[in-house]
């Protein structure tokens, strides 16, 4: 199969759904000529024009906004927000507005709104540019939130996006636009709320999202050479979240962490460890341990910022003691 | 900024006497129905509480009689006035006040969320400025898709203070988008004089953009809708967007629960504007005077008016409300009970 980057399979994910619906455009800073400080809208303008590939001004909640109005009333806007960062700024008209705008009107009004962002940190791009926000959002009722862990995901799950009919939030890894997968030339798209078990394992369960699936490969890898056999689990969207898959796997391996690179207090980790220790305790030989970002702003020396995300080898240390039978606690 | 100076009232033109008949009922139909409003609230029958659009009616009525059913409203959490006059109806609105589950949210929305989609009203928002984006991106999709409706976007003298405004201007004006912000000055940002958290003139923060705008007198239907006809006409030509400033006054307190409000405003000016500038009363002379109506059909048009809104109240506090099952139905499209997935 070929290979292509995280990058070019967005941009064919997005090329492909507007030739086949006229509705779909995107709305953003920098989306157009720029294509992104990432480049990864490049050589769209030149196909759809600027109608359909729209250079907003410096105004995150008034082109959200826009992107809530044209939703509600039959477009489908997908909005660029450069840096996941600038999330905050957008959180009255997404989290007021559209995720609530069905709900609030009794199911009559939808609205169909792609957020793309990202997320990541270890750019060496500071406090303000490098985090992980996934769990803000997937707080909010109303909103459904993607997480590709390479380009196959990422075009899989913003073709998905598109197509659905309430406001997606999509995060990509910006560190990861430039790494190759196999990505088919075929069509394919990734139902939301369908795990991808990306290794199998007996002794532990490694539950890892975006960025940190390939941490936890590594781990996983590092593991088998002790011994231990680590299965890997994507869940690819936390909203809605397969359940059904992340509980099997735990009762049949009895121990688990959960890892994501949000911070880790009150974030994605936690949520997921609180289900499996509602839902299989008693299967469980094990505490579930969280791993999630240190819970500092992202800080810009590297020496510092290494110290802040999970890490294979921490991943893997960390396997090893619950294996071992160590009581350890998710530091 | 062109301001519409109060004119000696116009000839009535007869053959726009059914026009200028169902403004003067639609204006009446918007008081009647927050007068029972105002009694659920007073007699504890309605959860909640509720903001009233009374005194404001010219300036729903004259802008929505410019519209049609394809063109789009967003409306503010004091939205009944835009909402009656966008064309729902008064059962499934109570409906909605009470909760109960034949409104127009099925429950779900109540007072400050009511959207009434079948006549293009995209709904109450309880953010104050917070459908200025909504409103505004209606207009780029409208523009996108090549489709001529209007959307008109009306808001308060006290959202003028948030940032958005002048984000989504900048773009409507950018993109020449078909999109009219009404701002509704009814003098008070809530409990607070607008003079004091405006500084400089309204209409010129929108001239700043190079949006054309106007201030009109909102207790004045009839002016209202002469300029809401040409803008919208103008607006449906790609002239678009514009800025109108309606001054009106509202007649009760920020909500219906503040009574005691002498410390902001005085039962003189309240009275001033209820005696003099009264846009029911207006209308209701200048219909009599011109030989449109009689007082009797005027007043036979008023008791049915009410009749009706006692029937459609009698008709909500019988309804059903919604089952317990509904509580988790509507988060997504998809998803019929959204709580239970996994579970």
């Amino acid at each position: 199969m070929r290979e292509i980057t995280l990058s070019q399979a967005v941009n064919e994910a997005l090329a492909e759904e507007m030739r086949r619906d006229p509705s779909v455009f995107i709305l953003g800073e920098d989306v157009a000529e720029a294509g992104t400080p990432f480049k990864v809208l490049s050589g769209l303008v030149q196909e759809f024009g600027k109608d359909r590939v729209i250079d907003t001004p410096i105004s995150e909640p008034g082109f959200m906004g826009l992107a809530v109005g044209a939703a509600m009333t039959g477009a489908r806007p997908v909005v660029d927000i450069m840096f996941g960062d600038f999330l905050f700024l957008i959180m009255d008209q997404l989290c007021n507005q559209a995720a609530k705008t069905h709900y609030m009107s009794g199911g009559k009004l939808n609205v169909p709104l792609v957020v793309r962002t990202n997320l990541g940190a270890t750019r060496r791009s500071a406090a303000q540019h490098s985090q992980s926000l996934q769990a803000l959002v997937a707080h909010i009722p109303g909103l459904k939130v993607a997480l590709p862990s390479s380009a196959y995901e990422a075009k899989g799950l913003l073709k998905t996006a598109i197509r659905d009919n309430n406001p997606v939030v999509i995060f990509e890894d910006k560190l990861m636009y430039q790494d190759k997968a196999p990505v088919p030339e075929e069509e394919y798209l990734i139902p939301f709320g369908q795990a991808n078990v990306k290794r199998e394992g007996r002794d532990i369960t490694l539950i890892a999202t975006s960025s940190m699936v390939q941490v936890a490969m590594k781990a996983a890898e590092a593991l088998a050479s002790s011994g231990i056999s680590a299965e890997v689990i994507d869940p690819r969207t936390i909203v809605p979240l397969d359940e059904a898959t992340l509980l099997a796997s735990v009762k049949k391996t009895s121990r688990a962490i959960v890892i994501d690179e949000g911070h880790q207090s009150y974030g994605v980790t936690a949520e997921i460890a609180s289900r499996l220790n509602e839902k299989a305790f008693y299967h469980l030989d094990a505490p579930v341990l969280r791993m999630g970002a240190m819970d500092v702003p992202v800080p810009f020396s590297p020496v510092l910022e290494d110290l802040t995300v999970p890490t294979p080898d921490r991943v893997a240390e960390a396997a090893r003691r619950l294996c071992a039978g160590e009581m350890i606690h998710a530091a | 900024m062109t301001s519409m100076k109060a004119t000696p009232e116009p000839q009535a033109d007869r053959s726009n006497a059914e026009r200028y008949l169902r403004m003067y009922r639609q204006m009446v139909r918007i008081r009647t129905f927050e007068e029972q409003a105002n009694q659920l609230y007073l007699t504890a029958r309605m959860p909640g509480l509720t903001h009233m659009y009374s005194g404001e009616e010219a300036v729903a009525v004259g802008i929505c009689e410019a519209l049609t059913d394809t063109d789009r409203i967003t409306s503010t959490h004091r939205g009944h006035g835009h909402c009656v006059a966008k064309g729902a109806e008064f059962r499934s609105m109570f409906c909605e006040l009470l909760g109960k589950a034949e409104g127009y949210c099925r429950g779900k929305g109540g007072s400050m969320h009511i959207a009434d989609q079948s006549h293009g009203n995209l709904g109450a928002n309880a953010i104050v400025g917070g459908s200025m984006g909504i409103a505004t991106g209606s207009a780029l999709r409208a523009k996108l898709f090549g489709q001529d409706d209007v959307t008109v976007c009306f808001f308060g003298d006290g959202a003028t203070a948030q940032g958005l405004l002048y984000e989504v201007m900048n773009m409507a004006a950018l993109w020449k988008l078909p999109v009219i912000y009404a701002c509704e000055n009814n003098g008070y940002s809530e409990y607070t004089k607008t003079a004091e958290i405006a500084a400089g003139s309204l209409t010129a923060r929108a001239e700043a953009f190079g949006i054309e705008a106007f201030r009109v007198d909102g207790q004045d239907v009839l002016a209202v809708n002469e300029l809401a006809e040409r803008l919208v006409a103008r607006a449906r030509r790609g002239e678009g967007p514009f800025f109108i400033e309606l001054e009106t006054y509202r007649y009760h307190g920020h909500h219906v629960g503040d009574i005691n409000r002498d410390y902001y405003r005085s039962k003189e000016e309240e009275t001033l504007w209820k005696t003099e500038r009264d846009p029911i009363i207006r209308m209701r002379a200048w219909l009599v005077e011109q030989g449109i109506a009689a007082e009797a059909e005027i007043e036979a048009m008023n008791a049915q008016i009410r009749k009706d809104a006692e029937d459609a109240v009698a008709y909500a506090e019988a309804a059903p409300y919604p089952d317990p099952s509904e509580v988790d139905m509507h988060v997504f499209t998809d998803v019929l009970h959204a709580t239970r997935i996994g579970a």
